[in-house]
């Protein structure tokens, strides 16, 4: 698509223009995609509680998210009286430009990514722990207790298991050998069997499943979904760290919130389920383009998340911390050994020792 | 080098492209919804009373602490990946050696772990 474009607006103009339609391309469809989500997030949930959901705007209330953007729009900006005006503001930016930045180099589908970087995995852990700042600035600008306590709650938890899902993305990168998430995704190709979650170019078969769980559950932390969503816990924080945001503010920490779910999503696929790949190598599966096959299992993935939130009981945060440091941490590191070790003592196609 | 940097270009155009978006969304109700400001509406919200102090209060020590390990931990973690990406393409005997010096860093950080843990930095009461 680049070439096409270069070949008639020369090479410099070329390049400019046709990474900006891609990128618009990623991003408007990555934001219509994340109103459906919401909208699927709060179906779910509604009938697991037996209710209806939203179901007045268009049909099956379809244009919901729509309609709660544009009421988003219409309001007004209100910033507490002793608020750091400047921070106040930057925090929702923040966010909502980083949440997007990560997906830079995520890879949709075979060639289909913007930025093919090497070193793409390193990226995305970069960014996402940079996520803190975002949500600790609003938390500190507001002022205000409530968001206060909720920012530094939050910032704990995400740190901490920041730190596990480091080790998780270690213990894969072993398998792989590849920063590059492409060669990630490439290293499952062939079906289901070789998807990193059940087997492929592991030493040995559901390897990675205890760590497929630990992601998935620091996830569910890292993104402070619920049973983890304690810097918002409305019993005893009312909102956390958005108490004070209102409008297009409030609504750009609700946007980075969720790009992050969705962004965590498409880690959980590409690092264990095969990324773009079809589950089975024969021809009605192959035929379907990688990109739906990368959505679905991105809504799959989602699905899972939407009914951890309707079922789970929220945790206390001693259990949170204890669970992140004292659990997930020593499993992940003993797994990195783990593998280091089979990788190198069970792999047939190294030359043998002298 | 120019080759490599390219790649990384597209990534500042995002960035550029979705802080454009923020802006015009973070601007849009400032032009067309209505701002009427008054006291009550911006003091800080506080259960139905007037705040009584300044918000940046004390906090947890214990906060500060899991910062501390993060930095840490996290430091660890960074030397874990280019020896996770390149230690099987090297010759078996270096990569035996690769190998084993990582475990040797991975126990003197588990020692360290351990000392956390028996001091119980890790407890959350």
């Amino acid at each position: 698509m680049i070439a096409f474009f270069q070949s008639f607006l020369g090479p410099e103009w070329g390049f400019a223009v046709g990474y900006t339609l891609a990128i618009l391309a990623l991003a408007v469809s990555l934001l219509v995609m994340l109103a459906f989500l919401l909208l699927f997030d709060r179906k779910v949930w509604a009938a697991v509680q037996m209710r209806k959901g939203p179901n007045v705007v268009g049909p099956f209330g379809l244009l919901q998210s729509f309609a709660d953007f544009f009421k988003f729009v219409f309001k007004e900006i209100v910033i507490p009286a002793g608020a750091d005006k400047t921070v106040f503001l930057l925090a929702p930016l923040i966010t909502f430009v980083l949440a997007m930045a990560a997906w830079a180099v995520v890879p949709v589908g075979e060639g289909w990514v913007i930025a093919d970087i090497n070193v793409g995995i390193l990226y995305i852990f970069a960014i996402s722990s940079l996520g803190v700042y975002g949500i600790i600035m609003g938390g500190w600008a507001s002022n205000s207790k409530y968001p206060f306590l909720g920012g530094l709650r939050s910032a704990a938890q995400m740190v901490s298991y920041e730190v596990a899902i480091g080790f998780v993305i270690i213990t894969v990168l072993l398998v792989v050998g590849s920063l590059n998430l492409s060669e990630i995704v490439r290293a499952q190709a062939g079906g289901i069997q070789n998807w990193f979650v059940i087997g492929g170019t592991l030493p040995v078969p559901l390897l990675l499943l205890p760590m497929f769980v630990i992601f998935f559950i620091s996830a569910l932390a890292e993104t402070n979904r619920p049973p983890f969503d304690l810097p918002e816990a409305e019993s005893e924080l009312v909102a956390g760290y958005q108490v004070e945001y209102s409008s297009t503010p409030y609504l750009l920490f609700m946007i980075g919130e969720y790009l992050n779910i969705v962004l965590m999503c498409a880690m959980i696929s590409i690092l264990f389920l095969g990324g773009w790949h079809p589950p089975v190598d024969l021809v009605p599966f192959t035929l379907v383009p990688g990109v739906i096959w990368f959505i679905l299992k991105v809504w799959v993935i989602f699905f899972l998340f939407a009914m951890v939130k309707a079922m789970v009981p929220r945790y206390r945060y001693d259990q949170l911390m204890r669970l992140g440091w004292k659990l997930f941490l020593p499993t992940a590191l003993v797994w990195t050994i783990l593998i280091a070790g089979l990788m190198i003592y069970a792999r047939p196609d190294l030359p043998p020792a002298l | 080098m120019t080759d490599l940097l390219i790649t990384y270009l597209p990534i500042l155009m995002f960035i550029a492209i979705a802080g454009i978006l923020g802006i015009v969304l973070m601007g849009l109700p400032m032009i067309i919804a209505p701002s009427q400001p008054d006291p009550e509406k911006l003091s800080a919200y506080e259960c139905g009373f007037n705040a009584f102090e300044d918000a940046r209060m004390k906090f947890d020590v214990r906060f500060y602490l899991v910062s501390i390990l993060f930095i840490v931990v996290d430091l660890d973690l960074m030397f874990l990946f280019p020896f996770a990406v390149a230690y099987l393409d090297l010759p078996r005997e270096e990569a035996l050696f690769a190998f084993w010096s990582m475990m040797v860093f991975l126990g003197v950080f588990f020692i360290g772990y351990l000392y956390e843990f028996r001091k119980g930095a890790l407890e959350w009461e």
